[in-house]
């Protein structure tokens, strides 16, 4: 029998720590969309995601009603659409059809943009990269994503080379709403199939026809749990599991329920702690709950190290199957610490690609300067993506050069997606590095057979 | 199925009667009640069982929220699930 004290701890979490799960999201294979006409693929593919995803925001906002803990987005992943389009070269009007079925259905975003060309692009690839930015520029579901490096391949430097100067080229096509384009798109490495968050979300080519996937939240209430610890931390390890735990078991319930209800298969439960900009829902403030005076202080890599295992470790008993990115997301954009950190200098960028060392995305949601060269882009996710390479993780980038705008102004980017000081970047020149192209090799550590 | 419903209010004569009356109408089974005083605040955890009511457990939870915030009441339905999955391995 629940003891009072259960059910109000379960009540406590939803109403005043923001527990929610963030995303449910349905990944679709457009495999059996594929044909020789741009035309006939686009209306397969409109017609497929119009009707598995036509419930989805219903059943999202049943569950969440049938449990009381909000779901907050409904979304769906796809194939990667650089694949779907190949025969038909009918990248635009696949993406057009995208748009036009999430507005139909109802869901928050569509994810699946997407290229996978770690050690090399076919031509068909080639035109797709280049029409990512005028997709960005003229949908507003539709998100994107490529994938540039793995630990088996390295890192394909051409591609690198070419992704600064398409995160520009988004920048100035979506000049008008601060460059806004540059938060639909994320470049990877170490890109996983199952990710239900965006803006990297794809349907991996290994995945069902039909899959539910979902992401859990709540750093609003490992905070909380914090604040009752006054021991080592030792303690605090112990008490982030416990709470992790508990959200995880939300998030695996929601999934399977979900799951039943739209007939499809149960995926994935992805542990990450994702942040908002809402006051209580934090990665930053965890951080500071642990003893660091602001986010971005010395010892902020080792606190973050801390929280993103002990996650991990009580999520992965909660839940049947664990996949995503599962750790801690900090996204500076959609976190209220981090924002104040970086507005008041505590939290240089270099700092943050520290810590992206030991968590499980990126630099993510960071506005740089409009005038940074594509190559210093370039260089940045290349530099990330030699810390996800040679750790054997997943590395993100996700910055967005604020066209027009410099060190000291603010770019607003509206909802979930918050707003970020433009922060400063090493004016020192990566250009001849970035212009030799070709492939970075794989690290030792990779050949394992 | 078994859910949990929370009532949170100020304290007055016949918050009991007023909650099992809605629970009632749409024939849900009260199985349990504890209920305390936190100040001037009543706070109410009842246990019930809807397999007679007619209504889904959304519909039932958004009619008892309704209802209740009529009186000036807090009402919470939620499946039993939720907490059992939290809370029990």
């Amino acid at each position: 029998m629940l003891s009072d004290k259960e059910i109000l701890e379960t009540m406590g979490m939803v109403s005043s720590q923001h527990l929610d799960v963030r995303c449910i999201t349905m990944g679709i294979s457009l495999f059996d969309c594929i044909s020789g006409s741009a035309d006939e693929t686009a209306r397969r593919v409109y017609d497929k995601v119009a009707s598995y995803a036509k419930d989805l925001v219903a059943v999202g906002d049943r569950i969440a009603t049938m449990y009381g803990v909000p779901v907050v987005n409904k979304r769906v992943s796809v194939t990667p659409v650089s694949l779907v389009g190949a025969a038909s070269g009918g990248y635009l009007e696949i993406a057009r059809a995208m748009d036009r079925a999430a507005k139909e259905t109802g869901i928050d975003f569509i994810g699946g943009y997407t290229a996978l060309v770690q050690k090399g692009a076919t031509p068909g690839e080639e035109a797709f990269l280049e029409t990512i930015p005028e997709v960005l520029a003229t949908t507003e579901k539709v998100c994107s994503s490529v994938n540039v490096a793995s630990s088996r391949a390295g890192i394909n430097m051409d591609a690198v080379k070419e992704m600064g100067e398409i995160v520009k080229k988004t920048a100035y096509l979506t000049r008008d709403k601060d460059s806004l384009g540059c938060a639909k798109l994320v470049v990877f490495a170490n890109a996983v199939e199952d990710n239900p968050f965006m803006a990297g979300a794809f349907h991996g080519t290994g995945e069902a026809d039909k899959v539910i996937n979902v992401g859990v939240s709540g750093p609003g209430v490992v905070k909380a749990a914090l604040e009752q610890v006054d021991g080592d931390l030792t303690a605090v390890a112990e008490t982030v599991k416990k709470t992790a735990f508990k959200v995880t078991r939300v998030g695996q319930i929601v999934a399977k329920t979900a799951a039943k209800m739209l007939d499809a298969h149960f995926g994935i439960v992805d542990l990450s702690l994702a942040p908002t900009p809402a006051i209580g829902d934090s990665v930053g403030r965890i951080l500071e709950e642990m003893g660091l005076e602001r986010v971005g202080a010395c010892g902020t890599t080792a606190a973050l190290a801390l929280l993103n295992d002990a996650v991990k470790k009580g999520g992965i008993m909660a839940s049947s199957h664990v996949g995503g990115l599962s750790g801690a997301f900090i996204p500076v954009s959609e976190d209220i610490g981090m924002i104040e950190a970086a507005e008041m200098g505590a939290l240089p960028i270099e700092k943050l690609e520290a810590m992206t060392a030991v968590c499980s995305v990126g630099i993510d949601m960071v506005a740089i300067p409009g005038d940074t060269p594509a190559e210093v882009i370039s260089a940045m996710i290349a530099d990330e993506a030699a810390i996800g390479v040679v750790n054997q993780k997943t590395t993100a980038v996700r910055v967005i050069p604020v066209y027009g705008k410099t060190v000291g102004d603010t770019a607003s980017f509206g909802g979930l997606l918050g707003h970020a000081p433009i922060m400063k970047v090493s004016g020192y020149s990566p250009a001849r590095f970035i212009a030799r192209g070709g492939r970075i090799p794989a690290p030792l550590g990779s050949n394992k057979n | 199925m078994n859910v949990i419903i929370s009532v949170i209010g100020k304290d007055r004569v016949g918050i009991i009667r007023d909650v099992s009356t809605i629970l009632a109408d749409q024939n849900v089974n009260i199985v349990d009640i504890s209920q305390t005083l936190m100040g001037e605040y009543f706070t109410m955890i009842m246990r019930a069982n809807t397999e007679k009511s007619e209504l889904p457990i959304d519909r039932l939870a958004a009619l008892l929220h309704e209802k209740g915030a009529s009186i000036g009441l807090d009402v919470n339905l939620r499946s039993e699930e939720i907490f059992d999955a939290m809370h029990r391995i």
